[in-house]
Protein backbone atom coordinates (compact mmCIF):
# COMPACT_ATOMS: atom_id res chain seq x y z
CA UNK A 1 0.00 0.00 0.00
CA UNK A 2 1.16 3.50 -0.83
CA UNK A 3 0.55 6.69 1.12
CA UNK A 4 -0.97 8.77 -1.18
CA UNK A 5 -3.56 9.79 1.56
CA UNK A 6 -1.16 10.12 4.04
CA UNK A 7 -1.80 13.73 4.88
CA UNK A 8 -5.60 13.09 4.61
CA UNK A 9 -5.04 10.55 7.10
CA UNK A 10 -3.23 13.13 9.40
CA UNK A 11 -6.01 15.43 9.53
CA UNK A 12 -7.85 13.74 12.69
CA UNK A 13 -11.14 14.74 11.96
CA UNK A 14 -11.00 12.26 9.26
CA UNK A 15 -7.67 10.08 10.19
CA UNK A 16 -7.04 5.88 9.09
CA UNK A 17 -10.60 5.15 9.86
CA UNK A 18 -12.69 8.25 7.61
CA UNK A 19 -10.27 7.27 5.46
CA UNK A 20 -11.33 3.64 5.36
CA UNK A 21 -14.59 5.22 5.19
CA UNK A 22 -14.53 7.10 2.64
CA UNK A 23 -12.80 4.04 0.39
CA UNK A 24 -16.14 2.17 0.45
CA UNK A 25 -18.75 5.30 -0.54
CA UNK A 26 -20.33 5.73 -3.79
CA UNK A 27 -21.03 9.29 -4.60
CA UNK A 28 -23.56 10.12 -7.53
CA UNK A 29 -22.67 13.74 -8.90
CA UNK A 30 -25.36 14.99 -11.27
CA UNK A 31 -23.63 17.58 -13.97
CA UNK A 32 -20.00 17.49 -15.00
CA UNK A 33 -19.94 21.28 -16.13
CA UNK A 34 -17.63 23.15 -13.88
CA UNK A 35 -19.45 22.46 -10.10
CA UNK A 36 -19.10 19.05 -11.37
CA UNK A 37 -15.56 18.76 -12.92
CA UNK A 38 -14.18 20.31 -9.65
CA UNK A 39 -16.55 18.22 -7.99
CA UNK A 40 -15.44 14.93 -9.46
CA UNK A 41 -11.70 15.66 -9.37
CA UNK A 42 -11.90 16.75 -5.48
CA UNK A 43 -13.78 13.45 -4.60
CA UNK A 44 -11.37 10.97 -6.63
CA UNK A 45 -8.60 12.22 -5.48
CA UNK A 46 -9.54 12.24 -1.75
CA UNK A 47 -10.33 8.39 -3.02
CA UNK A 48 -14.12 7.27 -2.91
CA UNK A 49 -14.72 3.85 -3.74
CA UNK A 50 -16.81 4.48 -6.54
CA UNK A 51 -18.65 7.79 -8.49
CA UNK A 52 -21.07 7.86 -10.91
CA UNK A 53 -21.09 10.98 -12.90
CA UNK A 54 -23.61 11.96 -15.08
CA UNK A 55 -24.36 14.87 -17.51
CA UNK A 56 -26.08 15.97 -21.23
CA UNK A 57 -23.85 17.39 -22.78
CA UNK A 58 -19.66 17.63 -24.90
CA UNK A 59 -17.16 19.85 -24.43
CA UNK A 60 -16.86 22.88 -26.03
CA UNK A 61 -13.94 26.01 -26.14
CA UNK A 62 -16.13 27.98 -24.04
CA UNK A 63 -16.01 25.27 -21.01
CA UNK A 64 -12.29 24.94 -20.95
CA UNK A 65 -11.85 28.73 -18.60
CA UNK A 66 -13.43 26.82 -15.84
CA UNK A 67 -13.80 23.03 -16.21
CA UNK A 68 -10.86 21.81 -14.73
CA UNK A 69 -10.59 18.25 -16.35
CA UNK A 70 -11.31 18.99 -20.11
CA UNK A 71 -7.97 19.70 -22.72
CA UNK A 72 -8.41 21.39 -26.11
CA UNK A 73 -8.14 17.81 -27.47
CA UNK A 74 -11.84 17.42 -25.90
CA UNK A 75 -13.02 20.49 -27.21
CA UNK A 76 -11.56 19.69 -30.72
CA UNK A 77 -13.09 16.42 -30.67
CA UNK A 78 -16.23 17.23 -29.10
CA UNK A 79 -16.32 14.36 -26.58
CA UNK A 80 -19.21 13.99 -24.38
CA UNK A 81 -18.27 15.38 -21.16
CA UNK A 82 -18.45 12.36 -18.74
CA UNK A 83 -15.90 10.40 -20.95
CA UNK A 84 -13.62 13.10 -21.01
CA UNK A 85 -13.95 13.20 -17.47
CA UNK A 86 -13.81 9.91 -16.81
CA UNK A 87 -10.79 9.85 -19.19
CA UNK A 88 -8.84 12.57 -16.66
CA UNK A 89 -10.22 10.51 -13.59
CA UNK A 90 -8.96 7.62 -13.84
CA UNK A 91 -5.23 8.80 -14.91
CA UNK A 92 -5.57 10.73 -11.63
CA UNK A 93 -6.85 7.64 -9.16
CA UNK A 94 -7.66 4.60 -11.02
CA UNK A 95 -8.21 2.92 -7.92
CA UNK A 96 -11.56 4.34 -8.03
CA UNK A 97 -14.43 3.02 -10.29
CA UNK A 98 -16.14 5.18 -12.24
CA UNK A 99 -19.06 5.38 -14.42
CA UNK A 100 -19.70 7.98 -17.14
CA UNK A 101 -23.46 7.86 -18.23
CA UNK A 102 -24.34 10.31 -20.60
CA UNK A 103 -27.75 11.21 -20.46
CA UNK A 104 -30.11 14.14 -19.03
CA UNK A 105 -31.25 13.03 -16.00
CA UNK A 106 -34.84 11.62 -16.29
CA UNK A 107 -36.91 11.09 -13.15
CA UNK A 108 -37.01 7.18 -14.19
CA UNK A 109 -32.99 6.79 -14.22
CA UNK A 110 -32.49 9.41 -11.33
CA UNK A 111 -34.59 7.16 -9.24
CA UNK A 112 -32.39 4.06 -10.16
CA UNK A 113 -29.32 5.92 -9.35
CA UNK A 114 -29.75 7.51 -6.31
CA UNK A 115 -30.84 3.81 -4.63
CA UNK A 116 -27.44 2.77 -4.90
CA UNK A 117 -25.21 5.39 -3.60
CA UNK A 118 -24.25 7.08 -0.88
CA UNK A 119 -24.25 10.55 -1.61
CA UNK A 120 -25.57 13.15 -4.37
CA UNK A 121 -23.32 16.25 -5.67
CA UNK A 122 -25.56 18.89 -7.74
CA UNK A 123 -23.59 20.26 -10.19
CA UNK A 124 -26.45 20.77 -12.72
CA UNK A 125 -27.34 23.99 -14.66
CA UNK A 126 -31.14 23.95 -13.62
CA UNK A 127 -33.86 24.04 -11.21
CA UNK A 128 -35.76 21.33 -12.85
CA UNK A 129 -33.30 19.02 -12.01
CA UNK A 130 -32.64 20.15 -9.11
CA UNK A 131 -36.31 19.42 -8.20
CA UNK A 132 -35.85 15.81 -9.53
CA UNK A 133 -33.38 15.39 -7.52
CA UNK A 134 -34.84 16.55 -4.07
CA UNK A 135 -37.57 14.41 -4.55
CA UNK A 136 -35.64 11.52 -5.15
CA UNK A 137 -33.17 12.14 -2.21
CA UNK A 138 -36.46 12.40 -0.36
CA UNK A 139 -37.51 9.60 -1.10
CA UNK A 140 -34.50 7.04 -0.60
CA UNK A 141 -33.27 9.08 2.57
CA UNK A 142 -30.01 9.62 0.52
CA UNK A 143 -28.51 13.39 1.92
CA UNK A 144 -27.16 15.89 -1.07
CA UNK A 145 -25.49 18.79 -2.00
CA UNK A 146 -27.35 21.95 -3.52
CA UNK A 147 -24.55 24.53 -5.14
CA UNK A 148 -24.87 27.21 -7.58
CA UNK A 149 -23.48 29.72 -9.22
CA UNK A 150 -23.27 32.78 -11.68
CA UNK A 151 -20.73 35.51 -12.28
CA UNK A 152 -18.39 36.46 -8.73
CA UNK A 153 -21.94 34.77 -7.09
CA UNK A 154 -21.95 31.31 -5.46
CA UNK A 155 -24.73 29.25 -3.05
CA UNK A 156 -24.76 25.96 -0.86
CA UNK A 157 -26.94 24.18 1.31
CA UNK A 158 -26.44 20.42 2.57
CA UNK A 159 -30.05 18.58 2.73
CA UNK A 160 -30.40 15.88 4.95
CA UNK A 161 -33.50 14.20 4.61
CA UNK A 162 -35.56 14.06 8.01
CA UNK A 163 -33.11 16.79 9.77
CA UNK A 164 -33.16 19.84 7.25
CA UNK A 165 -35.81 21.10 5.45
CA UNK A 166 -35.40 20.56 1.59
CA UNK A 167 -35.16 22.72 -1.65
CA UNK A 168 -38.71 22.60 -2.14
CA UNK A 169 -39.47 24.00 1.38
CA UNK A 170 -36.53 27.23 0.71
CA UNK A 171 -37.80 28.00 -2.48
CA UNK A 172 -41.61 27.88 -1.19
CA UNK A 173 -44.22 28.14 -3.94
CA UNK A 174 -42.72 30.08 -6.69
CA UNK A 175 -43.01 28.69 -10.04
CA UNK A 176 -39.61 27.60 -11.23
CA UNK A 177 -39.72 30.10 -14.40
CA UNK A 178 -38.92 32.69 -11.86
CA UNK A 179 -35.15 31.04 -11.59
CA UNK A 180 -34.54 31.98 -15.31
CA UNK A 181 -31.43 31.69 -17.05
CA UNK A 182 -28.72 33.27 -15.97
CA UNK A 183 -26.46 34.92 -18.47
CA UNK A 184 -23.85 37.27 -16.48
CA UNK A 185 -21.05 34.90 -17.17
CA UNK A 186 -19.12 33.19 -14.69
CA UNK A 187 -15.41 33.48 -13.03
CA UNK A 188 -13.49 30.03 -11.69
CA UNK A 189 -12.84 30.78 -8.10
CA UNK A 190 -16.93 31.01 -7.75
CA UNK A 191 -16.97 27.54 -9.44
CA UNK A 192 -13.95 26.70 -6.38
CA UNK A 193 -15.84 28.35 -3.51
CA UNK A 194 -19.00 26.42 -3.74
CA UNK A 195 -17.32 23.03 -4.84
CA UNK A 196 -14.78 24.02 -1.70
CA UNK A 197 -17.73 24.48 0.50
CA UNK A 198 -19.97 21.64 -0.97
CA UNK A 199 -16.86 18.61 -0.78
CA UNK A 200 -15.75 19.36 2.77
CA UNK A 201 -19.80 18.90 3.59
CA UNK A 202 -19.30 15.91 1.56
CA UNK A 203 -16.31 14.19 3.20
CA UNK A 204 -18.35 14.83 6.58
CA UNK A 205 -20.94 12.77 5.57
CA UNK A 206 -18.72 10.00 3.97
CA UNK A 207 -17.03 9.79 7.10
CA UNK A 208 -20.00 10.37 9.04
CA UNK A 209 -19.21 13.01 11.24
CA UNK A 210 -22.70 14.45 10.81
CA UNK A 211 -21.83 16.98 14.13
CA UNK A 212 -19.59 19.02 12.17
CA UNK A 213 -21.99 20.01 9.40
CA UNK A 214 -22.48 23.08 8.71
CA UNK A 215 -26.57 23.85 8.69
CA UNK A 216 -26.54 27.03 7.24
CA UNK A 217 -27.57 28.16 3.55
CA UNK A 218 -24.27 30.13 2.62
CA UNK A 219 -23.73 32.63 -0.38
CA UNK A 220 -21.21 34.63 -1.13
CA UNK A 221 -19.99 37.34 -3.52
CA UNK A 222 -15.86 37.14 -4.24
CA UNK A 223 -16.14 40.07 -5.99
CA UNK A 224 -18.30 42.41 -3.87
CA UNK A 225 -16.70 41.07 -0.89
CA UNK A 226 -20.01 39.87 0.63
CA UNK A 227 -20.62 36.55 2.45
CA UNK A 228 -23.75 35.43 4.24
CA UNK A 229 -24.66 32.56 6.20
CA UNK A 230 -28.44 31.87 7.35
CA UNK A 231 -29.97 29.47 9.61
CA UNK A 232 -33.09 27.93 7.77
CA UNK A 233 -34.23 25.01 9.61
CA UNK A 234 -37.56 26.93 10.63
CA UNK A 235 -38.35 26.95 6.67
CA UNK A 236 -39.07 23.13 7.01
CA UNK A 237 -42.71 22.91 6.10
CA UNK A 238 -44.58 20.05 7.81
CA UNK A 239 -47.01 20.42 4.22
CA UNK A 240 -44.05 20.43 1.84
CA UNK A 241 -45.27 18.05 -0.89
CA UNK A 242 -41.28 16.89 -1.45
CA UNK A 243 -40.70 16.08 2.58
CA UNK A 244 -43.41 16.65 4.63
CA UNK A 245 -45.87 13.99 6.14
CA UNK A 246 -48.00 13.73 2.91
CA UNK A 247 -45.32 14.01 0.64
CA UNK A 248 -46.13 13.10 -2.84
CA UNK A 249 -42.71 13.57 -5.09
CA UNK A 250 -44.32 15.91 -7.57
CA UNK A 251 -41.38 16.32 -9.67
CA UNK A 252 -40.46 12.55 -10.57
CA UNK A 253 -44.07 12.05 -11.65
CA UNK A 254 -44.16 14.04 -15.40
CA UNK A 255 -42.23 11.08 -17.92
CA UNK A 256 -42.87 9.93 -21.33
CA UNK A 257 -43.10 12.91 -22.80
CA UNK A 258 -40.74 14.29 -25.55
CA UNK A 259 -39.36 17.34 -23.64
CA UNK A 260 -37.49 20.20 -24.60
CA UNK A 261 -35.24 22.90 -22.88
CA UNK A 262 -33.86 26.26 -24.05
CA UNK A 263 -29.78 25.41 -22.56
CA UNK A 264 -28.51 28.52 -20.49
CA UNK A 265 -26.96 31.25 -22.35
CA UNK A 266 -26.33 29.13 -24.90
CA UNK A 267 -28.33 30.01 -27.73
CA UNK A 268 -29.48 25.99 -28.03
CA UNK A 269 -32.30 23.96 -27.63
CA UNK A 270 -32.42 20.34 -26.36
CA UNK A 271 -34.87 18.12 -27.81
CA UNK A 272 -35.17 14.34 -25.75
CA UNK A 273 -37.41 11.74 -27.31
CA UNK A 274 -39.80 10.40 -25.50
CA UNK A 275 -38.66 7.18 -25.38
CA UNK A 276 -35.20 6.02 -25.12
CA UNK A 277 -34.11 4.87 -28.49
CA UNK A 278 -30.57 3.64 -29.70
CA UNK A 279 -29.20 5.96 -33.16
CA UNK A 280 -27.39 3.99 -35.63
CA UNK A 281 -24.94 7.20 -35.97
CA UNK A 282 -23.25 5.71 -38.74
CA UNK A 283 -26.47 5.13 -40.97
CA UNK A 284 -27.52 7.90 -40.26
CA UNK A 285 -24.26 9.83 -40.87
CA UNK A 286 -24.73 8.18 -44.79
CA UNK A 287 -28.41 9.66 -44.72
CA UNK A 288 -27.54 13.02 -44.02
CA UNK A 289 -24.35 13.34 -46.35
CA UNK A 290 -26.89 13.03 -49.13
CA UNK A 291 -29.07 16.49 -47.46
CA UNK A 292 -25.85 18.78 -48.10
CA UNK A 293 -24.20 20.88 -44.95
CA UNK A 294 -21.30 19.08 -42.76
CA UNK A 295 -21.50 15.91 -41.05
CA UNK A 296 -18.96 14.89 -38.17
CA UNK A 297 -19.31 11.82 -36.15
CA UNK A 298 -17.35 10.54 -33.47
CA UNK A 299 -18.09 7.27 -31.37
CA UNK A 300 -20.77 9.04 -29.16
CA UNK A 301 -22.95 11.81 -31.39
CA UNK A 302 -23.20 13.07 -34.15
CA UNK A 303 -22.84 16.52 -35.70
CA UNK A 304 -24.70 18.03 -38.62
CA UNK A 305 -24.52 21.77 -39.76
CA UNK A 306 -26.51 23.22 -42.15
CA UNK A 307 -27.01 26.80 -42.56
CA UNK A 308 -26.80 28.93 -39.20
CA UNK A 309 -27.85 25.59 -37.53
CA UNK A 310 -25.69 22.84 -36.32
CA UNK A 311 -27.85 19.82 -34.69
CA UNK A 312 -25.96 17.41 -32.37
CA UNK A 313 -27.34 14.18 -31.95
CA UNK A 314 -26.58 11.23 -29.14
CA UNK A 315 -26.94 7.61 -29.32
CA UNK A 316 -30.23 7.99 -27.06
CA UNK A 317 -31.48 9.96 -29.30
CA UNK A 318 -31.20 13.35 -27.99
CA UNK A 319 -30.21 16.21 -30.18
CA UNK A 320 -29.32 19.64 -29.05
CA UNK A 321 -30.32 22.28 -32.13
CA UNK A 322 -27.37 25.02 -31.69
CA UNK A 323 -28.37 28.68 -33.32
CA UNK A 324 -31.18 29.18 -32.13
CA UNK A 325 -33.68 29.92 -28.70
CA UNK A 326 -36.77 29.17 -30.33
CA UNK A 327 -38.08 25.82 -29.48
CA UNK A 328 -40.59 25.44 -32.12
CA UNK A 329 -37.85 26.18 -35.05
CA UNK A 330 -35.73 23.63 -33.22
CA UNK A 331 -38.44 20.98 -33.20
CA UNK A 332 -39.03 21.86 -37.28
CA UNK A 333 -35.20 21.08 -37.36
CA UNK A 334 -35.71 18.04 -35.56
CA UNK A 335 -38.62 16.57 -37.34
CA UNK A 336 -36.73 17.43 -40.46
CA UNK A 337 -33.31 15.75 -40.16
CA UNK A 338 -34.32 12.87 -37.47
CA UNK A 339 -37.70 12.17 -37.80
CA UNK B 1 -31.76 54.92 8.32
CA UNK B 2 -28.23 52.96 8.77
CA UNK B 3 -28.68 49.18 8.46
CA UNK B 4 -26.17 46.42 8.18
CA UNK B 5 -26.78 44.13 4.39
CA UNK B 6 -24.86 40.92 4.58
CA UNK B 7 -22.21 42.08 6.57
CA UNK B 8 -21.57 45.95 5.06
CA UNK B 9 -23.49 49.34 6.62
CA UNK B 10 -26.05 51.03 4.02
CA UNK B 11 -27.47 54.34 3.77
CA UNK B 12 -30.86 53.54 2.99
CA UNK B 13 -32.98 56.40 1.49
CA UNK B 14 -36.28 57.44 2.91
CA UNK B 15 -38.95 55.33 1.19
CA UNK B 16 -37.45 51.73 1.97
CA UNK B 17 -39.73 51.19 4.76
CA UNK B 18 -39.75 47.29 4.63
CA UNK B 19 -38.18 44.30 3.44
CA UNK B 20 -40.34 44.35 0.07
CA UNK B 21 -39.10 47.59 -0.27
CA UNK B 22 -35.53 46.96 0.56
CA UNK B 23 -35.66 43.83 -2.39
CA UNK B 24 -36.65 46.13 -4.63
CA UNK B 25 -33.89 48.89 -4.09
CA UNK B 26 -31.75 45.68 -4.62
CA UNK B 27 -33.74 45.03 -8.08
CA UNK B 28 -33.54 41.20 -6.69
CA UNK B 29 -38.00 41.33 -5.79
CA UNK B 30 -38.13 38.91 -8.86
CA UNK B 31 -35.97 36.39 -7.46
CA UNK B 32 -36.24 33.97 -4.73
CA UNK B 33 -34.58 35.06 -1.71
CA UNK B 34 -33.95 33.94 1.71
CA UNK B 35 -34.38 37.35 4.06
CA UNK B 36 -33.27 37.14 7.93
CA UNK B 37 -33.81 40.27 9.68
CA UNK B 38 -32.13 40.81 13.36
CA UNK B 39 -31.89 36.68 13.05
CA UNK B 40 -35.06 36.19 12.44
CA UNK B 41 -36.18 34.44 9.19
CA UNK B 42 -38.90 35.54 7.25
CA UNK B 43 -40.87 34.07 5.16
CA UNK B 44 -41.76 35.50 2.18
CA UNK B 45 -45.31 36.42 3.16
CA UNK B 46 -43.73 38.36 5.51
CA UNK B 47 -41.31 40.94 3.78
CA UNK B 48 -44.11 43.53 3.33
CA UNK B 49 -45.21 43.20 7.14
CA UNK B 50 -41.31 43.31 8.03
CA UNK B 51 -40.52 46.90 8.80
CA UNK B 52 -37.16 47.89 9.07
CA UNK B 53 -35.27 50.15 11.26
CA UNK B 54 -32.08 51.97 12.19
CA UNK B 55 -29.29 49.75 12.66
CA UNK B 56 -30.99 46.13 11.86
CA UNK B 57 -29.07 43.23 10.69
CA UNK B 58 -30.23 41.98 7.54
CA UNK B 59 -29.14 39.11 5.89
CA UNK B 60 -30.03 38.26 1.66
CA UNK B 61 -29.67 35.12 0.42
CA UNK B 62 -30.67 34.75 -3.45
CA UNK B 63 -30.74 31.46 -5.56
CA UNK B 64 -29.08 31.12 -8.63
CA UNK B 65 -29.11 28.16 -10.63
CA UNK B 66 -25.87 28.25 -12.93
CA UNK B 67 -23.25 25.36 -12.45
ZN1 LIG C 1 -39.43 20.02 2.01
Amino acid sequence: MNNRYSRQELFTPIGKAGQENISRKHVLIIGAGALGSAGAEALVRAGIGQLTIVDRDYVEWSNLQRQQLYTEDDARNRLPKVIAAKNRLSAINSSVSIEAIIADASALELKEWTQNVDLIIDATDNFETRMMINDAAQMYGIPWIYGACVGSYGITYTIIPKKTPCLSCLLGTVPLGGLTCDTAGIIGPAVNMVVSYQISEALKILVGDSDSLRNKLISFDLWKNQYSAIKVEKLKKKDCPSCGKERTYPYLSFENQTKTAVLCGRDSVQIRPAHPVVRDLEALEKTLQKQGGTVQRNPYLLSFSTGSHRLVIFQDGRVIVHGTKNISEAKTLYHRYFG
Amino acid sequence: MNVIVNGESVQLQDGIENVKDLLEHYDIQDKVVVVEVNGNILTSAQHQSTRLSDKDRIEIVHFVGGG
